[in-house]
């Protein structure tokens, strides 16, 4: 194993690491102080030097976000998105339950980057204990003046609080989140405009993934050389895989961005759980296009996995064992997005639908081989005619496993059963 | 045209969330009379109330059981296995299917994708507190003191 230092999981394990004193012990808040007395501009500038890109899953520079907001002195807001709900990811639970306060540090800087006074957690609604955490951190933060008024007497004010979301994947998504903030159905909103200039009460919002913000204090901590010192040229830093499925040692791994796949399989989660050989593997998420063996050695990192025809997602690693149905896969992820459908787009609501019949038809023994060219085409129909980026996300388990295991497909509708059962 | 939606007072529209969250512990869920008042306070359209409510998977318009048991079946939970045996075994313990309440109102069974447990699974939530990890005999231990604990407020409440 390598010796990477952690960064957002550094105190991840230390007793009472949810709670302010032993925050500030281990060096917290020291970044806000340095930040307060830096020119806004400069903080700016050093989130972009860095090369920070967002960890919700589209990947998108921090510091152009940040640039984006309008530099006037008017009403601005701020969304902390806690809205974890990619099927294989928990890494931005475990960022919230361990260490809130470094999330909250980084909230501070980027609202006084941006000039933002209000700011707003939404938080996925099954998350209770999640829920708890953030009341009591931003509750402490209050009380030693890290938020409120005149912040460690710079003359900035902020206010912070939780919202809790009510079950829906899509609140996820920034528009969506910022109407169900507003007490609306969550459905996303046309782009262009961007949240940066229309977003919460239609007033410039900046809305960040929590993991995105816990990186902010250790790059105004240590710089941007240092940042962009970790990971490779183009995905700077450090991510958390959050690794699950058919390996001995499930859980979340903190490394830098460009870790071989095979390195975080094999050295971190404990490789495969028992003797059968990986058979295939989704690197970032439920909506991310899946990979096989020969692409182990790909590094976990924007463009190679773009390349690869895939994406970094959120970073979350569901490893798939030989003897996996690949048709029960593909079925149990469009089950979810059919579900998901937040049903303002046609081609998502019925294309997602349309979708699970078909799938479930070839599970049971159903299916036509026409069915595999229905699958294509119904595909195509949702691909790139939704509003949002889960029409795209819906389609990705479905072509992607077709392509690498199109035979299993065939098998089951030829002999009305799984390949895999034999 | 401005709708509805729009000339009403936003900052109480923001608050839509909060009280049907509040609303729902009172009954356990959100009754036509739950919403109706919920509107009231807000000045939003019942229209616009129900609309909302029914969007999110948290919001019963309909009764639960007291104990709302959401198993996870998400594609991680599916692959590390035992989230199937979980359900099955709930189904034959609470003598209900996926979907239904016990007729003594208790417990409501459901089904969910991705708790966020996926490397501690099998995982299920029973109202809001999570329980990950779990075995057969966990799921045993729980529904029955669960049980205990309502039969026991029930006969507080008679006494």
């Amino acid at each position: 194993m390598g010796s990477f230092e952690p960064i957002l999981t550094r105190n991840v394990g230390v007793p009472n690491s949810e709670r302010i004193a032993v925050y500030l012990e281990r060096g917290g808040y020291s970044a806000l102080r340095k930040a307060l007395k830096m020119p806004r501009e400069e903080l700016v500038a050093i989130v972009k030097d860095s090369g920070l890109r967002g960890r919700g899953g589209a990947g998108f520079p921090a510091g152009l976000k940040w640039g984006f907001m309008p530099s006037e002195p008017i009403t601005k807001y701020m969304c902390v998105n806690t809205d974890e709900g990619e099927p294989g990811t928990f890494k931005d639970r475990l960022l919230v339950e361990h260490d809130p306060h470094s999330i909250i540090e980084g909230v501070i800087i980027a609202a006084y980057a941006v000039g933002a006074q209000r700011a707003f957690v939404y938080i996925r609604g099954e998350f209770f204990l999640g829920v708890k955490r953030w009341i009591k951190a931003i509750d402490e933060a209050y009380r030693r003046g890290f938020l409120g008024k005149d912040i460690l007497g710079s003359g900035f004010d902020l206010d912070l609080s939780v919202h809790r979301g009510a079950g829906a994947y899509i609140c996820g998504e920034e528009t969506a989140l910022i109407n169900s903030l507003e007490g609306k159905r969550g459905e996303p909103r046309m782009k262009p405009p961007y949240p940066a200039q229309v977003g919460f009460w239609d007033e410039p919002t900046l809305v960040h993934n929590v993991e995105t913000l816990a990186n902010v204090p250790h790059i105004v901590n240590r710089g941007a050389d240092w940042y962009r010192s970790v990971g490779t040229e183009r995905s700077t830093g450090s991510k958390l895989f959050c690794v699950s499925g058919h390996v001995r040692q499930p859980g979340n791994y903190e490394l830098p961005l460009g870790t071989p796949l095979r390195t975080i399989i094999e050295e971190y989660a404990g490789g495969m759980r028992g003797d059968r050989p990986l058979k295939a593997v989704i690197p970032g998420g439920a909506s991310t296009p899946m990979l096989t063996p020969d692409q182990l050695d790909i590094p976990m990192d924007f463009e190679s996995l773009a390349e690869a025809g895939s994406m970094l997602g959120t970073g979350a690693i569901v490893v798939m064992e030989e003897g996996t149905c690949m048709v029960e896969v593909a079925r149990r992820l469009m089950d979810f997005f059919a579900h998901e459908s937040c049903g303002q787009c046609t081609p998502c609501r019925v294309g997602t639908r349309h979708l699970r019949d078909i799938l479930t038809r070839i599970v049971e023994g159903k299916g036509e081989l026409s069915d595999l060219d229905l699958l294509e085409s119904v595909c195509a129909g949702i691909f790139g005619n939704t509003l949002c980026p889960m029409g795209d996300a819906a389609v990705n388990p479905v072509l992607s496993s077709l392509k690498h295991f199109r035979d299993e497909y065939e098998y089951h509708i030829q002999h009305k059963r799984c390949k895999e059962a034999q | 045209m401005a709708t509805d939606a729009q000339v009403l007072d936003p900052a109480k529209r923001a608050r839509l969330l909060t009280a049907l969250y509040i609303a729902q512990e009172q009954e356990g869920y959100l009754s036509p009379q739950a919403l109706e008042r919920v509107a009231e306070r807000l000045d939003v359209p019942e229209s616009e109330v129900f609309s909302t409510a029914s969007f999110y998977t948290l919001f019963h318009t309909q009764p639960v059981g007291q104990y709302l048991i959401q198993v996870c079946t998400g594609l991680s939970c599916y692959l590390a296995g035992g989230a199937e045996r979980l359900v099955d075994y709930l189904e034959l313990k609470l003598g209900i299917k996926v979907g239904e309440t016990t007729p003594d109102g208790l417990f409501t069974l459901e089904t969910v994708q991705c708790l966020a447990s996926c490397g501690t699974s099998p995982a299920m939530r029973v109202n809001d507190e999570l329980y990950e990890n779990l075995t057969t005999d966990k799921v045993d231990m729980l529904v029955d003191q669960l049980r205990e604990r309502a039969e026991r407020w029930a006969a507080l409440n008679q006494s």
